[in-house]
């Protein structure tokens, strides 16, 4: 009788990371030139199932590395050693305008990775895989403590790194989509910030009316962080995406309470009613809602509902006003905000202004909007869900899989050396960073 | 939702205010920033620490500190100075002091030590394999010494050392013949298997099973030495075959590619079987801090009796700690006391302290090479010889002990058992010999390309 022939030897290292850690993937022991495809797979929180596969061929001495072989084919190709992460998408027959992102930040996102025989692209599930192994990938290093946050009027959650402090600390803001997203703060405690996942679109109901919160909001968020024992006072930053960005630009050059040592925008737009609050904000952009356009499946662009940018000063942040540094990230292919014209709108106000030295902008072809930390995949349409009319429409967010997967990478390290050099440097920094 | 909060060391209230009292006033007073990777690593892997945002020139102190199953805490610490961008590396830069010394990116892991105060004899092993270790490394002003737990560090990062990797599982093997537990990589198989026998020290331990199976291998360890009251030991050749075949017939496991892996009295088992049994052979053996010296007529438990026949020829050093190692000296010329080692069929790695003071294992080795020699069969041995390194040679980056309480089984006496070697190189031996165990372990249990032409994937 044959003897089966051994599983090849699977190894991935780190088998437990960081989100933002990059992994190895190794097959040994495989016959020499065999072609075989790499296959990684989720079962995310919300039930459904994500995969990305990448087809290799083995060489003489039986071993893929991904790190030094190229994908043939597959989700992704060319030597691209994250691939099986950034490039899942959900498996076919899934829902439509999924998107993947972590509830539950106190345990791993879990990875299964496999190799099979032969170069797959489909069926994965109904062979029997050569090898198979398991990743934890977290959003929070061990040691990094999460408390809820209810005072002050203000609804969030703190996440605090591991140690006695005293740390810089980060208002984490996320965009329209609303809730309490909590996965980037606690990636951005695991880099050494204190940072407050900030919930803040939920219309607040007082007695008969409901509204959206009012800047007080905001800067009740900053001085609770200012307040705190462990946080440097004076070494706070803020970080947004999309909608949050704009209230980080408003509040930054407005609100007397708010002082940032430094602003991270991405995705972002400076269109809005000068000093105005959100529900301005909002009633604004509703003004131009016959702007919106829709791609050949019928998915919203939204992003010329800011446009054209305004040259009514009242009606954008006055940018020639901005305190403190910025880094601007923009990807030019993000379809649902004008982020590359808002760009180019704020350097010519800081340049005529006499402050651009403040301004860092990174601007990323064939990326789209929703730039996250890296490796997690890239969607380029999701569900989206309207606060007000609680409507479920299909948003067209921009960027191609690869592009954007690398801007993320990018970005997220340029974002995390930004912040060290401004909120942990021990002498104050007002130039432009060296990035 | 919890709220979880970092109890270090007793001090119950983390708020700590924001300027340090041991830092001056021209001084930063933001936390440095300590970064350890991997945050979450197995245990043999590598850990790197950077130290950055200190002032420049600036002496500081790495500090381990662990608090172990058993209650006890262990730290270890190294003193540095940071350079002139303020950063310190544990892989570049090299400690002047504390609990090792020099360029040792592991010293804060191999070299722990019980801290002061601690229980006297004491030895770290890790008996749920289910959770790792946490450690929590720190980083003080100043080249300390003592007292770190009446200083607030200047920052702090927890780290997780596994046995486990993800996915592999645990399986309890519990009939009424043999009792150990079993560890089975992820994934369809079929895997290479190890049978993994510990020393006379007795009970189940599992961690060294656990961190094979988390390299790919099917690994069961066994329990031989009950020390439990209402469980006898068993020494009996045929308890071990029994053990071998679980493995060898586990549906996950290829049939011809099952190792013996034994520590001390271990591996004395394990070169017996590879001689002697007729019931079941492994592919290969590998055979740490043991010897092939042992009354081969009569069953293992008759060593007991032996033992107490050379009692006078056991020693102490200046601390009161047993030296055994005289016990099997000289090696017996009587073929009737030793294992013929000219019947093994397959290779052999022999790992040995030189500086092992419970058992002559360099004196073992030189006779069962020549033995091998003698009968032509020394190709299948590989040796590696670690001068400084004592009895105790386990996957590294644990701490070393020279000596620790033991419970003598055959008598049941508690006594201090020396085991020998010194920290550097004993830590050294580790990592180098397990490297080399491993690949030996992948080298002969997966078949060459060559000598399975008929297999089909």
């Amino acid at each position: 009788m044959t003897e089966r022939a051994p599983s090849p030897l699977l190894l991935i290292h780190p088998s437990r990371g960081l989100i933002d850690e990059k992994f190895s993937v190794i097959v040994q022991h495989l016959p020499p030139f065999i072609e075989i495809t790499l296959h990684a797979l989720i079962h995310s929180d919300d039930g459904d199932l994500w995969e990305a596969f990448g087809h290799y061929v083995s060489d003489a001495t039986g071993l893929v590395n991904v790190d030094s072989n190229a994908s043939l084919g597959g989700t992704y190709d060319g030597l691209e050693p994250m691939g099986l992460l950034w490039s899942m998408r959900p498996v076919p027959g899934s829902r439509l305008g999924l998107r993947l992102r972590k509830k539950e930040v106190n345990t791993p996102v879990v990875v299964t990775i496999s190799v099979y025989r032969g170069h797959m692209g489909q069926g994965f599930n109904e062979q029997t895989a050569l090898a198979s192994v398991v990743a934890e990938r977290w959003y929070m290093a061990p040691g990094v403590r999460r408390l809820d946050i209810t005072e002050a009027g203000v609804t969030g959650t703190l996440f605090l790194p591991s140690g006695p402090g005293p740390f810089p600390a980060l208002l984490d803001l996320w965009g329209g989509g609303g809730g309490l997203v909590e996965y980037r703060s606690a990636l951005l405690a695991s880099h050494g910030f204190a940072s407050l996942a900030l919930e803040y679109m939920t219309p607040r109901t007082s007695g008969d009316s409901t509204s959206h919160v009012g800047n007080e909001y905001f800067e009740a968020a900053f001085t609770l962080l200012k307040q705190h024992p462990q946080v440097c006072g004076d070494r706070i930053a803020i970080v947004g995406l999309s909608f949050g960005a704009s209230v980080a630009l408003g509040m930054a050059v407005y609100s007397t309470v708010i002082q940032p040592r430094c602003l991270v925008c991405v995705s972002c737009s400076h269109v809005q009613p000068v000093k105005g609050s959100l529900s301005d904000v909002f009633a604004d952009i509703s003004k131009n809602a016959q702007n919106t356009r829709y791609d050949e499946e019928n998915r919203v662009i939204w992003r010329d509902l800011l446009l054209p940018i305004p040259t009514d000063p009242t009606k954008k942040v006055d940018m020639g006003k901005l305190p403190c540094p910025v880094l601007l990230i923009v990807g030019e292919d993000d379809q649902n905000w004008p982020a590359t014209e808002s760009a180019e709108d704020m350097k010519q106000m800081m340049e005529k202004a006499g402050n651009s030295h403040l301004l860092t902008t990174l601007s990323y072809p064939g990326t789209g909007h929703l730039i996250e930390p890296p490796y997690s995949p890239h969607v380029r349409v999701s569900n989206f869900m309207m606060t007000q009319t609680r409507q479920k429409i299909l948003v067209l967010w921009g960027g191609d899989t690869a592009p954007h997967s690398h801007a993320q990478e990018d970005s997220w390290k340029k974002t995390i050396t930004f912040l060290e050099e401004h909120l942990y440097r021990t002498t104050s920094v007002t130039s432009q960073s060296q990035l | 939702m919890s709220t979880t909060v970092h109890m270090l060391w007793g001090v119950k209230d983390i708020r700590v205010l924001n300027s340090s009292s041991t830092l001056s006033s021209t001084m930063a007073t933001i936390s440095p920033l300590l970064s350890v990777k991997p945050t979450r690593g197995l245990v043999d892997e590598k850990i790197q620490i950077i130290v950055r945002n200190v002032p420049p020139r600036f002496p500081v102190t790495l500090h381990s500190l662990f608090h172990s199953e058993d209650k006890d805490y262990w730290e270890a610490f190294g003193h540095y100075t940071s350079d002139n961008r303020g950063t310190v590396t544990g892989t570049a830069h090299a400690s002047v002091g504390g609990t090792y010394e020099g360029t040792e990116p592991m010293g804060l892991l191999w070299s722990m030590h019980p801290a002061p105060g601690s229980r006297t004899g004491l030895r770290l092993r890790k008996m749920n394999v289910l959770t790792p270790m946490v450690v929590h490394i720190s980083v003080y002003s100043g080249h300390v010494t003592e007292g770190f737990s009446k200083q607030s560090p200047l920052a702090t990062v927890d780290i997780e050392r596994w046995y486990l990797a993800p996915g592999v599982r645990r399986i309890d093997i519990r009939d009424e013949e043999v009792k150990g537990t079993l560890f089975i990589p992820p994934g369809p198989g079929p895997f290479p298997g190890v049978l993994d026998l510990w020393g006379g020290g007795g009970g189940l331990v599992e961690y060294r099973s656990a961190l094979l199976a988390s390299h790919g291998f099917v690994s069961m360890a066994l329990e031989y030495i009950s020390t439990e009251k209402n469980r006898a030991s068993n020494l009996h050749i045929k308890y071990f075959e029994k053990a071998f075949r679980i493995v060898q017939e586990h549906p996950l496991v290829m049939k011809d590619s099952v190792a013996l892996f034994g520590l001390s009295l271990g591996t004395s088992i394990t070169l017996h079987m590879a001689a002697y049994s007729k019931a079941v052979s492994p592919r290969c053996c590998v055979c740490v801090s043991g010897s092939h010296v042992q009354p081969i007529n009569s069953p293992f438990k008759d060593v007991s009796e032996k033992f107490q026949e050379n009692r006078h020829k056991i020693r102490f050093d200046e601390e009161g700690g047993v030296i055994w190692k005289d016990i099997m000296l000289p090696i017996p010329t009587d073929p009737g006391l030793k294992v013929d080692m000219g019947r093994i069929k397959c290779p052999v790695i022999l790992i040995v302290g030189e500086d092992d003071q419970n058992l002559a294992a360099v004196e073992s080795a030189e006779d069962l090479t020549q033995m091998m020699r003698a009968a032509g069969n020394e190709h299948l041995l590989t040796t590696f010889r670690y001068p400084g390194a004592g009895h105790l040679i386990e996957p590294p980056y644990t701490p070393h002990v020279r000596a620790s309480k033991f419970m003598v089984h055959q008598t049941g006496e508690k006594v201090t058992m020396l085991w020998g070697g010194y920290p550097k190189p004993h830590a050294s031996a580790q990592e180098d010999s397990w490297e080399k165990i491993l690949r030996f372990l992948q080298q002969h249990l997966y078949p060459s390309q060559d000598s399975v032409p008929k297999a089909k994937l």
